[in-house]
């Protein structure tokens, strides 16, 4: 009785419209369509690289033409045409600028419509934004102020020039090109992302925060992220992602790779809201995004956080290799799959030095026909003594068409390691909802509440500049869900 | 206030309400009593306006409006408000913001602007001790692990604070030690006006010695049966509810 009222009233409702589907109009350069040699040259002499990077784009390339599509995923992989996509998009009036005065207004313009003001007068306060359209990262605030802390916070590109020594070391250290097919995918074919470096026992002063933002049709993002913490610094990153309405499928793969040295913290925050596709599914973001970070020394610590609202497809695991001794790993997220949306999603954490520490809280939602899965590996070496786990997956239904999906992996070579893992499976129930009602509030109103008190374990944990926008988008996000 | 006439309804096709009048005015307390499973819960979920409930006939104004054409929440917006038998948990959702929401929401619906923080602090706090209500489950999340007595003391509290013109209070003393069955009936005693009025579903007569009827009627099988002054929940906690159930005594 209960399913069908849900159901009923879910169907009642129409589709919430996306806010940021709009389209840019801008001039562009894109590059013809489709992936070959001539298409890593063509990126590599865009961006004047030097022959180390064009050299590791190649042997990237050749890596995805080897790497099989793999098959253990929870979802019916989309047969994406990686020749029907063009890999380099930057708008015509030039990809580098040296100030904002140079960028062009509808540029401004698009990231101010999407709450991300970056002209100097309006900036955030507390936050550094770098804003990346396409292929190419368009303006970074706040630099200078970061200058003067010796923090580094730049496009991806520029460090390739600026700080090549520091993209040499660590490019790749992580995620390896060969790692698996879209990780090689980005390597050979990544046009932009961040870069940040925090010097030794530097407390980054304000939040640092990448925007990306996809524009043009039958275009891919593979943007690369590189995070290094050097011994005893801290900064907190945050990245927040849209794109336009289409009927195509558009494929976004990313990699993040974080390096924490000794006694260093990286706190990661995604708050990814690709356009998910209409209520038919069709449409949307394919978000096939590899990311990783190594707790290099002893008593580092990474923490990420997601609240996963967008894309038709989310896939991806960020992970964390407890190298140091006594270094730590976290992970907290929220998914949300509503209409025909699939989420599998989840995270890794290696184990190898001793007395290492993780913990993973993992809130799936799911609603209408969404899918959501959580997977996640927790891997114990035979050197991590006295490792420690704890696990916990909580999965919200609403309505009787979702489905949610749990598969822990515990693999332990060591027998001082403690894991413990608990999960639940609730529903939104017609008695929390009546309850609710009865005090006034209205359906809609009482969902978000039992949402965004179901998820407030890992929203507490985005910086305060971001949780008040997280905490709406869920509500958003699911409005129309129930009755 | 309000004005029940002939209501009938039941579930799935069951009737459980067959006909049932009362007669609620501003500054009274009216008593429901009757043995289990004669419908003392229903009446409270039809006029709350639980939708596992079908009306089938009959009518009921509140205030002068047709009380079941709302929905459930602008039934609780003009002013009706259900002290729950099983208050529910919500986890995650703190007390204060709930009723944070819950007040700005009815105070929307009679246009009134949202209430600022400072003055729903201060009034958080009046209430609180107005009905004795421990301040530290004022921030907790809503019902989440709380006692069985801590829940009712809860639905008191949201009482106060909302301020509702009628009341209806389902076996709110079920489960109560006599702390705080004490504590209960003195918040509803404190909030009782000549504005406002209270419908008390109970059980058992001990509840009564302590918020005192106008009326206490008598629900058996889908109907009210007999109806009386404070003396009449005297006689039936004296002489048990067999013989109301005589047929000489059903009004039916």
């Amino acid at each position: 009785m209960e399913n069908n009222k849900s159901n009923d009233i879910l169907d009642d409702y129409i589709d919430k419209e996306y806010e940021f589907g709009f389209v840019t109009d801008i001039e562009m350069e894109v590059a013809p369509k489709g992936l070959n040699e001539d298409t890593i040259h063509f990126i590599s002499a865009k961006k004047e690289e030097p022959q180390w990077l064009r050299d590791w784009r190649m042997k990237a390339y050749h890596s995805f033409l080897k790497q099989p599509e793999p098959t253990w995923q929870n979802f019916e992989l989309p047969k994406v045409d990686f020749q029907a996509i063009s890999y380099y998009a930057a708008p015509k009036s030039g990809a580098k600028y040296k100030s904002l005065d140079e960028v062009d207004p509808a540029l401004l313009e698009t990231f101010e419509k999407l709450g991300i003001p970056l002209s100097e007068q309006k900036l955030l306060s507390g936050v550094a934004v770098d804003a990346v359209f396409d292929s190419v990262s368009v303006a970074t605030t706040f630099k200078e102020t970061l200058k003067e802390h010796g923090v580094i916070f730049c496009s991806i590109s520029e460090a390739v020039k600026e700080h090549p020594e520091l993209v040499q070391k660590y490019l790749g250290s992580v995620v390896p090109y060969s790692d698996n097919l879209y990780a090689a995918l980005n390597a050979a074919a990544f046009s932009d992302g961040s870069f940040v470096y925090i010097p030794k026992g530097v407390r980054c002063p304000m939040e640092l925060s990448t925007y990306f933002r996809i524009n043009t049709q039958n275009t891919g993002q593979f943007e690369r992220t590189l995070i290094i913490a050097d011994e005893g610094s801290y900064v907190s990153y945050l990245e927040g992602c849209t794109a336009p309405k289409r009927d195509e499928n558009q494929l976004h793969a990313a990699v993040v790779e974080l390096i924490a040295l000794d006694h260093a913290e990286i706190k990661y925050s995604t708050v990814q809201n690709w356009y998910p596709g209409d209520k038919d599914g069709k449409g949307g973001i394919y978000n096939f995004v590899t990311k990783r970070g190594v707790c290099k020394g002893a008593h580092a610590k990474i923490s990420w956080t997601q609240v996963e609202t967008g894309s038709a497809i989310t896939w991806k695991y960020p992970s964390v290799i407890l190298q140091g001794d006594h270094s730590s790993g976290e992970f907290y997220s929220v998914a949300v799959t509503r209409n025909k949306q699939v989420a599998d999603t989840g995270t890794k954490m290696f184990h190898i030095g001793k007395n290492t520490r993780s913990r993973i809280i993992s809130k799936g939602i799911s609603a209408g026909e969404g899918q959501n899965t959580y997977r996640g590996l927790v891997q114990v070496g035979s050197k991590a003594e006295n490792a420690r786990n704890f696990t916990q997956c909580d999965s919200l239904l609403i309505g009787d068409r979702c489905g949610a999906h749990t598969f822990p992996y515990i693999e332990s070579k060591n027998n001082t390691a403690m894991i413990e893992h608990e999960a639940t499976t609730s529903k939104i129930g017609e008695d929390q909802l009546f309850y609710l009602n009865q005090r006034g509030i209205e359906t809609e109103k009482a969902v978000a509440l039992i949402v965004n008190g179901y998820a407030r374990e890992v929203l507490n944990q985005l910086p305060m500049e971001f949780a008040v926008e997280a905490q709406k988008l869920l509500s958003i996000s699911l409005e129309g869900s129930v009755g | 206030m309000l004005s029940i006439k002939n209501l009938q309804a039941g579930i799935d096709g069951k009737q459980i309400l067959k006909g049932i009048n009362l007669e609620v005015n501003a500054g009274e307390v009216h008593a429901i009593m009757g043995p289990n499973g004669s419908g003392k819960s229903s009446l409270a979920s039809v006029l709350a306006g639980r939708e596992t409930y079908e009306v089938t006939g009959g009518e009921v104004i509140f205030d002068g409006k047709n009380l079941l054409d709302l929905s459930v929440e602008d039934r609780a917006r003009e002013g009706l408000f259900l002290a729950f038998q099983y208050p529910i948990e919500i986890p995650g959702v703190s007390n204060i913001n709930f009723l944070r929401t819950a007040l700005n929401e009815i105070r929307a619906y009679r246009q009134e602007p949202p209430m600022d923080a400072k003055e729903f602090l201060r009034m958080t706090k009046e209430k609180q001790q107005l009905v004795e209500f421990d301040a530290k489950l004022v921030n907790r999340s809503l019902n989440e692990g709380f006692s069985g007595g801590e829940k009712k003391r809860n639905e008191i509290f949201q009482l106060a604070m909302l301020e509702p013109k009628l009341a209806i209070l389902d076996e709110t003393d079920s489960g109560l030690d006599i702390d705080a069955l004490r504590i209960v009936s003195n918040g509803v005693n404190k909030l009782r006006s000549d504005k406002n009025a209270f419908v008390v579903i109970t059980h058992y007569q001990r509840l009564l010695e302590y918020i005192v009827p106008d009326f206490v009627h008598v629900l058996y099988n889908g109907r009210i049966v007999k109806s009386g002054t404070k003396e009449l929940a005297l006689e039936l906690e004296e002489r048990g509810y067999d013989w109301i159930k005589e047929p000489a005594y059903s009004n039916s």
